[in-house]
């Protein structure tokens, strides 16, 4: 289990790196949830589990990155700011670690306005800039409070940017800080308009740090729509809920598209991450399409 | 000000019930001007109380609900309130805190309002919040735009992913915080305060209750010394 990251020597190798997001199950019937994963296996560099994702509660995401450690497919286990203080977020990467998980990717995480869970205390003790940083400090073998810790974490620690964001200075201030508090690589948000991220990338990638481009797969027009109304900063422009609705099969033309923006990817950027929701196995013809 | 909202009647008349001598208690600052615990709403529950059988003894309005001295002498001086076999108080909790404090243990002090929060009144009718009364304010690395209280997150270095188009993704009708500070520090020429990475908050300075006692002994003691 132990060893170093394979997620970092594939970026650093400079091959074209993939990443996909596997969910975590609603319950403790873990079954499905392996079956994504040996179909994923040997397919990407590692696979994202998902944080209580849009604040609907879920099996733990240590929890199912450890299962995934079981079937040989590396985890990025994903820590949002949402659920816990700064006692459990530490306890937590460092729980992390002394169980094999070698990335991790900090995040804000969305508010439980959206989730199942709208009466919960939204914690938020830490936003992600401060976590990326007392993830880096526990890297250096201190807690938050300096102290010395009998034994370290070395995750290939990671975190997101929004290319498309509007307005877009701010959250290129946030980028900055992420990278100054030890991000070493970033997947982003979902990418719709491919020219605009070429741009983001011209800067971003002459930045210390790897970028994976983010791949939504669109399974529907109908599921356009709703993240457009529904999905806090992301908007699918209209040309591609076209094409969608143009299709016989809207799913298959979903991948192609997604296959599309994947080969795009691959011809300037370090990496693709992979988000498919709840369509796990679709990962595999979007990437063997590009 | 401290903005209030009324409670359900239901619950009111039920914390009520068996009660012989209601006493309503308003606030002639804060509730009076959002409305809910002047004159006017203080009529209202004394009808809607006796139209449910729950029989009202009086009632008071005094300048600030929240100060003791004040309550204590309407106490001292009215029948009506030192008789009451409850007392129901339209102001916020610290109003009522204040009421039940003054009046005998053995009654119960029931608020018939929510605080909600403490407001800059843009107008009459028209309440914001700009400051959650943290215990350590950050306004001046914030253009005087509260992180704390207008991000929902409470996010201290930049927006989150949910901007869209610049509003916030809990409340879309709000333009998001961090993009009113980003504006407002770049208009002053302050923005690289928003490029330094800002620590994790202090909880420790907000420990509850608080207090803050201007004649503590030791304050009098180093005064004396002065002297």
């Amino acid at each position: 289990m132990a060893g170093d990251s394979n997620l970092k020597h594939e970026l650093e190798s400079g091959r074209f790196t993939v990443t996909a997001e596997i969910c975590p199950p609603r319950g403790t019937d873990v079954g499905p949830f392996i079956e994504k994963a040996r179909l994923l296996k040997g397919r990407i560099a590692a696979a994202n589990v998902t944080d209580n994702q849009r604040a609907v509660m879920r099996l733990s995401s240590l929890a199912c990155s450890v299962l995934l450690l079981r079937e040989g497919v590396e985890p990025v286990f994903q820590m949002t700011c949402r659920d816990r203080n700064r006692l459990a977020i530490q306890s937590d990467v460092m729980g992390a670690w002394a169980l094999g998980v070698r990335n991790i990717l900090a995040l804000t995480g969305d508010h439980v306005a959206f989730g199942d869970h709208r009466e919960a205390k939204a914690v938020f003790d830490l936003d992600s800039v401060q976590l990326v940083k007392v993830i880096d400090t526990l890297n250096h073998g201190r807690n938050m409070k300096n102290t010395e810790l009998r034994g370290a974490t070395d995750f290939f620690l990671g975190a997101v940017v929004a290319p498309e964001a509007n307005p877009y200075e701010p959250e290129e201030i946030k980028f900055d800080k992420k990278i100054s508090a030890g991000a070493r690589f970033f997947q982003t948000q979902a990418i719709f308009d491919m020219e605009r991220f070429k741009r983001f990338f011209e800067t971003a990638g002459k930045k210390s740090v790897k970028v994976l481009g983010g791949i939504l797969l669109l399974k529907s027009a109908k599921m356009a729509n709703y993240l457009n109304t529904n999905v806090p900063g992301v908007h699918v422009p209209q040309p591609l809920i076209d094409e969608l609705e143009g299709a016989s099969d809207q799913l298959e033309k979903g991948i192609e598209i997604a296959s599309r923006q994947l080969r795009e990817l691959k011809s300037f950027c370090h990496g693709a991450h992979i988000m498919a929701i709840g369509q796990e196995e679709s990962v595999i013809k979007i990437i063997e399409g590009a | 000000m401290i903005i209030t909202k009324p409670k359900d009647i239901k619950g009111i008349l039920e914390a009520l019930k068996g009660k012989e001598r209601v006493y309503l208690f308003g606030c002639g600052s804060c509730a009076e001007q959002c409305q809910t615990g002047g004159d006017k709403e203080l009529k209202a529950m004394e009808k809607a109380l006796r139209e449910n059988g729950v029989e009202v003894a009086g009632g008071s309005i005094v300048e600030e609900t929240c100060y003791r001295q004040l309550v204590l002498k309407e106490y001292r001086n009215v029948e009506g309130f030192r008789d009451a076999d409850a007392v129901l108080v339209l102001a916020c909790g610290a109003g009522v805190r204040t009421v039940a404090d003054v009046v005998e243990e053995d009654r119960p002090v029931i608020p018939a309002l929510d605080s909600i929060f403490l407001a800059t009144v843009e107008r009459y009718g028209r309440f914001f919040e700009g400051c959650a009364l943290c215990g350590e304010c950050v306004l001046t690395e914030t253009a005087a735009i509260c992180p704390h209280t207008e991000c929902p997150k409470g996010l201290l270095n930049g927006p989150c992913g949910g901007v869209a188009d610049g509003m916030c993704e809990v409340d879309t009708e709000n333009e998001c915080a961090w993009v009113r500070i980003y504006r407002r520090l770049k208009e002053q020429g302050r923005l690289h305060l928003m490029k330094k990475v800002s620590e994790p908050k202090d909880h420790s300075v907000g420990l509850r209750p608080r207090k803050t006692l201007l004649r503590n002994p030791a304050r009098q003691a180093d005064r004396k010394t002065k002297k």
